[in-house]
Protein backbone atom coordinates (compact mmCIF):
# COMPACT_ATOMS: atom_id res chain seq x y z
CA UNK A 1 0.00 0.00 0.00
CA UNK A 2 1.37 3.60 -0.38
CA UNK A 3 1.43 4.87 3.09
CA UNK A 4 2.88 6.66 5.48
CA UNK A 5 5.60 4.17 6.23
CA UNK A 6 6.84 4.03 2.81
CA UNK A 7 9.39 6.99 3.16
CA UNK A 8 12.16 6.11 0.50
CA UNK A 9 12.76 9.34 -1.21
CA UNK A 10 10.39 11.33 0.74
CA UNK A 11 11.50 15.01 0.94
CA UNK A 12 10.16 17.43 3.87
CA UNK A 13 11.61 15.58 7.15
CA UNK A 14 14.49 17.76 7.79
CA UNK A 15 17.88 17.30 9.55
CA UNK A 16 18.83 13.71 10.84
CA UNK A 17 18.37 12.53 14.57
CA UNK A 18 21.75 13.43 16.21
CA UNK A 19 24.21 9.95 16.42
CA UNK A 20 23.87 8.93 20.38
CA UNK A 21 24.70 5.73 22.60
CA UNK A 22 21.15 5.74 24.23
CA UNK A 23 20.14 2.79 25.67
CA UNK A 24 16.89 1.06 23.76
CA UNK A 25 14.00 2.28 26.16
CA UNK A 26 14.27 6.06 26.79
CA UNK A 27 10.88 5.19 29.49
CA UNK A 28 9.91 1.92 30.72
CA UNK A 29 6.64 2.22 28.51
CA UNK A 30 8.85 2.26 26.11
CA UNK A 31 9.88 -1.07 27.40
CA UNK A 32 6.73 -2.64 28.05
CA UNK A 33 5.82 -1.77 23.88
CA UNK A 34 8.47 -3.47 22.89
CA UNK A 35 7.40 -6.57 24.30
CA UNK A 36 3.54 -5.99 23.22
CA UNK A 37 4.66 -6.10 19.70
CA UNK A 38 7.15 -8.47 20.24
CA UNK A 39 4.49 -11.02 21.21
CA UNK A 40 1.80 -9.79 19.44
CA UNK A 41 1.70 -12.10 16.19
CA UNK A 42 2.20 -15.17 18.63
CA UNK A 43 -1.24 -13.93 20.47
CA UNK A 44 -3.20 -12.54 17.54
CA UNK A 45 -2.46 -15.70 15.59
CA UNK A 46 -0.88 -14.32 13.09
CA UNK A 47 2.77 -13.48 11.87
CA UNK A 48 5.49 -10.60 11.52
CA UNK A 49 4.56 -9.33 8.03
CA UNK A 50 1.00 -8.95 8.92
CA UNK A 51 2.55 -7.17 12.43
CA UNK A 52 4.39 -4.98 9.44
CA UNK A 53 1.42 -4.40 7.74
CA UNK A 54 -1.06 -3.25 10.79
CA UNK A 55 1.81 -0.46 11.39
CA UNK A 56 1.85 0.50 7.54
CA UNK A 57 -1.77 1.07 8.41
CA UNK A 58 -1.75 3.31 11.82
CA UNK A 59 -2.89 6.72 10.71
CA UNK A 60 -0.18 9.28 9.42
CA UNK A 61 -0.60 11.73 12.46
CA UNK A 62 -0.39 8.70 14.60
CA UNK A 63 2.40 7.14 12.32
CA UNK A 64 4.58 10.20 13.08
CA UNK A 65 4.15 10.58 16.48
CA UNK A 66 7.01 7.99 17.40
CA UNK A 67 8.45 4.60 16.67
CA UNK A 68 7.14 3.17 20.16
CA UNK A 69 3.53 4.67 19.61
CA UNK A 70 3.20 3.33 15.51
CA UNK A 71 4.51 -0.05 16.91
CA UNK A 72 2.21 0.36 19.92
CA UNK A 73 -0.91 0.81 17.57
CA UNK A 74 0.27 -1.52 14.95
CA UNK A 75 0.22 -4.55 18.04
CA UNK A 76 -3.22 -2.85 19.00
CA UNK A 77 -4.70 -3.25 15.01
CA UNK A 78 -3.31 -6.59 14.52
CA UNK A 79 -5.44 -8.38 18.11
CA UNK A 80 -8.51 -5.88 16.98
CA UNK A 81 -8.20 -8.10 13.91
CA UNK A 82 -7.96 -10.99 15.79
CA UNK A 83 -10.73 -10.79 18.04
CA UNK A 84 -8.31 -10.03 21.35
CA UNK A 85 -9.15 -6.66 22.21
CA UNK A 86 -10.95 -3.73 20.63
CA UNK A 87 -10.27 -0.03 20.33
CA UNK A 88 -13.24 0.92 22.79
CA UNK A 89 -11.69 -1.52 25.53
CA UNK A 90 -8.57 -0.04 25.16
CA UNK A 91 -10.17 3.35 25.32
CA UNK A 92 -11.81 2.83 28.21
CA UNK A 93 -9.07 0.83 30.32
CA UNK A 94 -7.22 3.74 29.29
CA UNK A 95 -9.69 6.33 30.97
CA UNK A 96 -10.17 3.87 33.81
CA UNK A 97 -6.15 3.92 34.67
CA UNK A 98 -6.35 8.14 34.51
CA UNK A 99 -9.25 7.82 37.63
CA UNK A 100 -12.58 8.07 35.47
CA UNK A 101 -15.00 5.59 36.64
CA UNK A 102 -15.90 4.79 32.78
CA UNK A 103 -18.03 1.47 31.88
CA UNK A 104 -15.82 -1.01 30.17
CA UNK A 105 -17.24 -2.97 27.11
CA UNK A 106 -17.06 -6.62 26.97
CA UNK A 107 -14.43 -8.15 25.19
CA UNK A 108 -14.47 -9.04 21.21
CA UNK A 109 -14.66 -13.16 20.10
CA UNK A 110 -11.53 -13.84 19.08
CA UNK A 111 -11.21 -14.99 15.06
CA UNK A 112 -7.65 -15.85 14.46
CA UNK A 113 -6.58 -16.32 11.37
CA UNK A 114 -4.25 -19.16 11.78
CA UNK A 115 -2.34 -19.55 8.68
CA UNK A 116 -0.29 -22.78 8.19
CA UNK A 117 3.34 -22.12 8.81
CA UNK A 118 5.91 -23.82 6.59
CA UNK A 119 8.31 -24.04 9.71
CA UNK A 120 10.56 -21.10 12.03
CA UNK A 121 11.32 -18.24 10.54
CA UNK A 122 10.63 -17.30 6.74
CA UNK A 123 13.16 -18.72 4.68
CA UNK A 124 12.07 -21.67 2.41
CA UNK A 125 13.89 -23.54 -0.05
CA UNK A 126 12.55 -23.79 -3.42
CA UNK A 127 12.39 -25.97 -6.19
CA UNK A 128 11.49 -23.88 -9.05
CA UNK A 129 14.68 -22.43 -10.60
CA UNK A 130 15.19 -18.42 -10.28
CA UNK A 131 13.91 -16.45 -13.24
CA UNK A 132 17.38 -14.48 -12.95
CA UNK A 133 20.86 -14.42 -12.85
CA UNK A 134 23.17 -12.46 -11.54
CA UNK A 135 24.46 -9.90 -14.07
CA UNK A 136 20.57 -9.69 -15.46
CA UNK A 137 19.37 -6.43 -16.37
CA UNK A 138 15.66 -6.41 -14.44
CA UNK A 139 13.11 -3.54 -14.86
CA UNK A 140 11.13 -3.50 -11.68
CA UNK A 141 7.36 -3.91 -13.06
CA UNK A 142 4.57 -0.74 -12.30
CA UNK A 143 2.81 -2.94 -9.69
CA UNK A 144 0.66 -0.57 -6.97
CA UNK A 145 -0.35 -2.91 -4.68
CA UNK A 146 -3.29 -1.86 -2.05
CA UNK A 147 -1.85 -4.50 0.46
CA UNK A 148 1.44 -5.53 1.65
CA UNK A 149 4.37 -5.43 -0.05
CA UNK A 150 7.94 -5.03 0.05
CA UNK A 151 8.43 -2.98 -2.78
CA UNK A 152 8.71 0.70 -2.19
CA UNK A 153 7.71 3.25 -4.09
CA UNK A 154 10.47 4.57 -5.38
CA UNK A 155 12.22 1.94 -7.10
CA UNK A 156 9.06 0.85 -9.03
CA UNK A 157 9.39 1.13 -13.17
CA UNK A 158 13.55 1.40 -12.89
CA UNK A 159 15.68 -0.75 -14.08
CA UNK A 160 18.77 -2.26 -12.12
CA UNK A 161 20.82 -5.53 -12.33
CA UNK A 162 20.76 -8.48 -10.18
CA UNK A 163 23.88 -8.66 -7.89
CA UNK A 164 23.36 -11.43 -5.81
CA UNK A 165 20.72 -14.14 -5.23
CA UNK A 166 19.51 -14.60 -1.70
CA UNK A 167 17.39 -17.28 -0.21
CA UNK A 168 14.48 -18.02 -0.90
CA UNK A 169 11.77 -16.62 1.68
CA UNK A 170 8.20 -16.55 2.66
CA UNK A 171 6.15 -13.95 0.06
CA UNK A 172 5.60 -10.85 2.68
CA UNK A 173 2.81 -9.86 -0.14
CA UNK A 174 0.47 -13.43 0.43
CA UNK A 175 1.64 -13.85 4.33
CA UNK A 176 0.52 -10.63 5.82
CA UNK A 177 -2.93 -11.24 4.52
CA UNK A 178 -2.73 -14.83 5.79
CA UNK A 179 -3.07 -15.98 1.66
CA UNK A 180 -0.44 -18.61 2.31
CA UNK A 181 3.46 -18.38 2.39
CA UNK A 182 4.04 -18.57 -1.04
CA UNK A 183 7.53 -18.90 -1.42
CA UNK A 184 9.90 -16.59 -4.00
CA UNK A 185 13.29 -16.17 -5.07
CA UNK A 186 15.04 -12.84 -4.12
CA UNK A 187 17.58 -11.02 -5.72
CA UNK A 188 20.11 -7.89 -4.59
CA UNK A 189 19.38 -5.32 -7.42
CA UNK A 190 21.64 -2.07 -7.92
CA UNK A 191 20.17 0.80 -9.10
CA UNK A 192 22.67 3.77 -10.48
CA UNK A 193 21.45 6.61 -8.75
CA UNK A 194 20.77 8.80 -11.95
CA UNK A 195 18.00 6.29 -12.29
CA UNK A 196 16.42 6.54 -9.41
CA UNK A 197 16.43 10.54 -9.14
CA UNK A 198 17.36 11.52 -12.33
CA UNK A 199 20.65 13.11 -13.53
CA UNK A 200 21.18 15.71 -11.09
CA UNK A 201 21.15 13.07 -8.31
CA UNK A 202 24.14 12.48 -6.06
CA UNK A 203 26.68 9.48 -7.48
CA UNK A 204 25.77 6.50 -5.24
CA UNK A 205 24.78 2.71 -6.18
CA UNK A 206 21.39 1.77 -4.15
CA UNK A 207 20.71 -2.24 -3.36
CA UNK A 208 18.03 -3.22 -2.70
CA UNK A 209 16.51 -6.95 -1.99
CA UNK A 210 13.17 -7.89 -4.24
CA UNK A 211 11.09 -10.65 -4.60
CA UNK A 212 10.77 -12.71 -7.86
CA UNK A 213 7.09 -11.22 -8.70
CA UNK A 214 8.26 -7.68 -8.47
CA UNK A 215 10.68 -7.86 -11.43
CA UNK A 216 10.70 -8.40 -15.03
CA UNK A 217 13.53 -8.65 -17.71
CA UNK A 218 15.07 -4.86 -19.19
CA UNK A 219 13.49 -4.36 -22.35
CA UNK B 1 -9.49 2.71 14.76
CA UNK B 2 -8.53 4.26 11.30
CA UNK B 3 -11.24 6.87 12.16
CA UNK B 4 -9.91 6.96 15.93
CA UNK B 5 -11.23 10.01 17.68
CA UNK B 6 -8.32 11.53 19.53
CA UNK B 7 -5.37 10.29 19.70
CA UNK B 8 -4.16 8.14 23.04
CA UNK B 9 -1.02 9.39 25.29
CA UNK B 10 1.34 6.35 23.78
CA UNK B 11 2.53 5.82 27.62
CA UNK B 12 -1.28 5.12 28.84
CA UNK B 13 -1.95 3.18 25.12
CA UNK B 14 0.60 0.62 26.19
CA UNK B 15 -0.33 0.54 30.10
CA UNK B 16 -4.06 0.16 28.73
CA UNK B 17 -3.02 -2.78 26.76
CA UNK B 18 -0.69 -4.31 29.02
CA UNK B 19 -3.39 -4.37 31.58
CA UNK B 20 -5.99 -5.97 29.33
CA UNK B 21 -3.85 -8.27 28.67
CA UNK B 22 -2.46 -9.42 31.50
CA UNK B 23 -5.86 -9.89 32.75
CA UNK B 24 -6.81 -12.12 29.91
CA UNK B 25 -3.33 -14.00 30.92
CA UNK B 26 -1.54 -13.57 27.16
CA UNK B 27 1.24 -11.72 28.86
CA UNK B 28 2.73 -11.29 31.82
CA UNK B 29 5.27 -9.37 34.05
CA UNK B 30 7.70 -11.52 34.01
CA UNK B 31 7.47 -12.46 30.47
CA UNK B 32 8.23 -8.58 29.94
CA UNK B 33 11.22 -8.02 32.52
CA UNK B 34 13.04 -10.85 30.82
CA UNK B 35 12.51 -9.32 27.24
CA UNK B 36 13.20 -6.04 28.55
CA UNK B 37 16.69 -7.04 30.33
CA UNK B 38 17.75 -9.31 27.34
CA UNK B 39 17.48 -6.31 24.99
CA UNK B 40 19.13 -3.88 28.00
CA UNK B 41 21.83 -5.71 28.79
CA UNK B 42 22.78 -8.78 26.36
CA UNK B 43 22.07 -8.09 23.03
CA UNK B 44 23.35 -5.11 21.49
CA UNK B 45 26.33 -3.62 19.39
CA UNK B 46 28.70 -4.72 21.76
CA UNK B 47 27.91 -8.57 20.21
CA UNK B 48 28.80 -7.14 16.72
CA UNK B 49 31.77 -5.34 17.95
CA UNK B 50 33.25 -8.48 19.05
CA UNK B 51 32.73 -9.98 15.68
CA UNK B 52 34.11 -6.74 14.03
CA UNK B 53 37.40 -7.22 16.43
CA UNK B 54 38.00 -10.73 15.43
CA UNK B 55 37.83 -10.19 12.18
CA UNK B 56 39.87 -7.62 12.02
CA UNK B 57 42.59 -10.11 13.96
CA UNK B 58 41.92 -13.10 12.56
CA UNK B 59 42.01 -13.11 8.52
CA UNK B 60 40.30 -16.51 8.58
CA UNK B 61 37.65 -15.73 10.37
CA UNK B 62 37.41 -12.22 8.39
CA UNK B 63 37.13 -14.56 5.12
CA UNK B 64 34.28 -16.87 6.89
CA UNK B 65 32.24 -13.74 7.99
CA UNK B 66 32.32 -12.42 4.33
CA UNK B 67 31.52 -15.53 2.71
CA UNK B 68 29.08 -16.76 5.07
CA UNK B 69 28.01 -14.11 7.57
CA UNK B 70 25.48 -16.14 9.24
CA UNK B 71 27.15 -18.96 9.92
CA UNK B 72 30.64 -17.07 10.97
CA UNK B 73 28.63 -14.59 13.42
CA UNK B 74 26.94 -17.87 14.97
CA UNK B 75 30.33 -19.28 15.60
CA UNK B 76 30.51 -16.42 18.71
CA UNK B 77 27.43 -17.10 20.04
CA UNK B 78 25.15 -14.43 18.13
CA UNK B 79 22.04 -15.70 16.02
CA UNK B 80 18.19 -15.25 16.80
CA UNK B 81 14.76 -13.05 15.40
CA UNK B 82 15.94 -10.87 12.92
CA UNK B 83 19.50 -12.42 11.99
CA UNK B 84 18.24 -14.99 10.16
CA UNK B 85 20.27 -14.65 7.04
CA UNK B 86 23.17 -12.24 7.55
CA UNK B 87 25.23 -10.24 5.24
CA UNK B 88 28.52 -8.29 5.94
CA UNK B 89 29.68 -5.40 3.80
CA UNK B 90 33.18 -4.85 3.92
CA UNK B 91 33.85 -0.93 4.26
CA UNK B 92 37.09 -0.16 2.28
CA UNK B 93 39.33 2.82 1.88
CA UNK B 94 36.88 2.99 -2.38
CA UNK B 95 33.90 2.14 -1.23
CA UNK B 96 31.48 3.20 1.70
CA UNK B 97 28.76 0.99 2.76
CA UNK B 98 25.82 2.07 4.66
CA UNK B 99 22.49 0.19 5.57
CA UNK B 100 18.70 1.51 6.06
CA UNK B 101 14.96 0.20 6.10
CA UNK B 102 13.48 2.91 4.24
CA UNK B 103 9.89 0.84 4.90
CA UNK B 104 10.13 -0.39 8.31
CA UNK B 105 13.19 -0.17 10.58
CA UNK B 106 14.90 -3.56 10.31
CA UNK B 107 17.92 -4.42 12.18
CA UNK B 108 20.38 -7.04 12.70
CA UNK B 109 19.11 -7.88 16.20
CA UNK B 110 21.46 -10.33 17.28
CA UNK B 111 24.62 -8.34 16.27
CA UNK B 112 22.88 -4.64 16.79
CA UNK B 113 20.38 -5.56 19.38
CA UNK B 114 17.71 -3.15 18.94
CA UNK B 115 17.92 -0.02 16.46
CA UNK B 116 18.62 3.50 17.86
CA UNK B 117 16.24 6.29 17.61
CA UNK B 118 17.58 7.96 14.29
CA UNK B 119 17.86 4.75 12.33
CA UNK B 120 13.58 4.76 12.97
CA UNK B 121 13.15 8.42 11.98
CA UNK B 122 12.18 9.21 8.59
CA UNK B 123 14.40 11.85 7.64
CA UNK B 124 17.17 9.53 8.03
CA UNK B 125 14.69 6.81 6.24
CA UNK B 126 13.86 8.99 3.54
CA UNK B 127 16.93 10.98 2.66
CA UNK B 128 20.03 8.83 2.98
CA UNK B 129 18.84 6.88 -0.37
CA UNK B 130 18.33 9.65 -2.10
CA UNK B 131 21.34 12.09 -0.94
CA UNK B 132 23.55 9.38 1.50
CA UNK B 133 26.69 11.45 1.05
CA UNK B 134 24.79 14.80 2.35
CA UNK B 135 23.24 12.93 5.58
CA UNK B 136 26.11 10.93 6.40
CA UNK B 137 28.17 14.66 6.45
CA UNK B 138 24.94 15.55 8.55
CA UNK B 139 26.29 12.99 11.33
CA UNK B 140 29.47 14.36 11.17
CA UNK B 141 31.11 12.07 8.85
CA UNK B 142 32.76 14.01 5.25
CA UNK B 143 33.56 10.93 2.35
CA UNK B 144 36.46 12.04 0.22
CA UNK B 145 34.80 12.47 -3.24
CA UNK B 146 36.59 9.58 -4.50
CA UNK B 147 35.05 7.41 -2.21
CA UNK B 148 32.08 5.39 -3.52
CA UNK B 149 28.70 4.80 -1.56
CA UNK B 150 26.52 2.11 -1.25
CA UNK B 151 23.33 1.99 0.52
CA UNK B 152 21.69 -1.23 1.38
CA UNK B 153 17.71 -0.60 1.88
CA UNK B 154 17.14 -3.61 3.82
CA UNK B 155 13.71 -4.91 2.04
CA UNK B 156 13.59 -8.49 2.68
CA UNK B 157 14.29 -10.89 5.68
CA UNK B 158 18.44 -10.64 4.82
CA UNK B 159 20.00 -8.20 7.14
CA UNK B 160 23.14 -5.90 6.66
CA UNK B 161 25.81 -5.17 8.94
CA UNK B 162 29.13 -3.40 7.89
CA UNK B 163 32.40 -4.22 8.65
CA UNK B 164 34.00 -0.85 9.11
CA UNK B 165 37.99 -0.28 8.24
CA UNK B 166 40.29 -0.81 10.93
CA UNK B 167 41.59 2.50 12.41
CA UNK B 168 45.58 3.07 11.56
CA UNK B 169 47.74 2.97 14.55
CA UNK B 170 45.63 0.73 16.41
CA UNK B 171 48.31 -2.34 15.49
CA UNK B 172 49.51 -3.39 19.41
CA UNK B 173 45.72 -3.26 20.46
CA UNK B 174 44.42 -6.56 21.61
CA UNK B 175 40.85 -8.50 20.11
CA UNK B 176 39.31 -6.70 23.38
CA UNK B 177 40.51 -3.58 23.29
CA UNK B 178 39.99 -3.09 19.22
CA UNK B 179 35.64 -4.29 20.31
CA UNK B 180 36.38 -1.47 22.71
CA UNK B 181 36.84 0.77 19.46
CA UNK B 182 34.00 -0.36 17.46
CA UNK B 183 30.52 1.76 17.76
CA UNK B 184 26.95 1.47 16.68
CA UNK B 185 26.47 3.75 14.16
CA UNK B 186 30.34 2.09 12.42
CA UNK B 187 28.37 -0.82 11.93
CA UNK B 188 25.30 0.79 10.24
CA UNK B 189 27.85 2.85 8.06
CA UNK B 190 27.01 6.46 9.59
CA UNK B 191 30.42 6.35 10.78
CA UNK B 192 34.11 5.11 10.86
CA UNK B 193 35.66 3.65 13.63
CA UNK B 194 38.18 6.42 15.29
CA UNK B 195 40.81 6.43 18.51
CA UNK B 196 39.20 8.10 21.61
Amino acid sequence: MDGIHDVGGMQGFGHVQPLTAAPPFAAPWEGKAFVIGALAARIAGTNLHAFRHAIERVPPREYLVGYWNRWTIGAQIMMEDSGIVTDEEVRARAARLSGRDVPEPPPPTPRKPEMPSGGAGNLRPLETPPAFAVGDRVRVADLDPTGHTKLPRYVRRRTGTVTALQPSQVFPDTAAHFAGENPQHCYTVDFDSRELWGPDAEPFRLSIDLFEPYLEPAP
Amino acid sequence: MTSAPEPLDPALRVEALASLLTERGLIDQTTVETFVKTYEHSVGPMNGAKVVAKAWTDPEYRARLLADGTAAIAELGFKGPQGEHMVVLENTPALHHVVVCTLCSCYPWPVLGLPPSWYKDPAYRSRVVREPRKVLREFGLDLDDGVEIQVHDSSSEVRYMVLPERPVGTERYSEAELADLVTRDAMVGVAQVALP
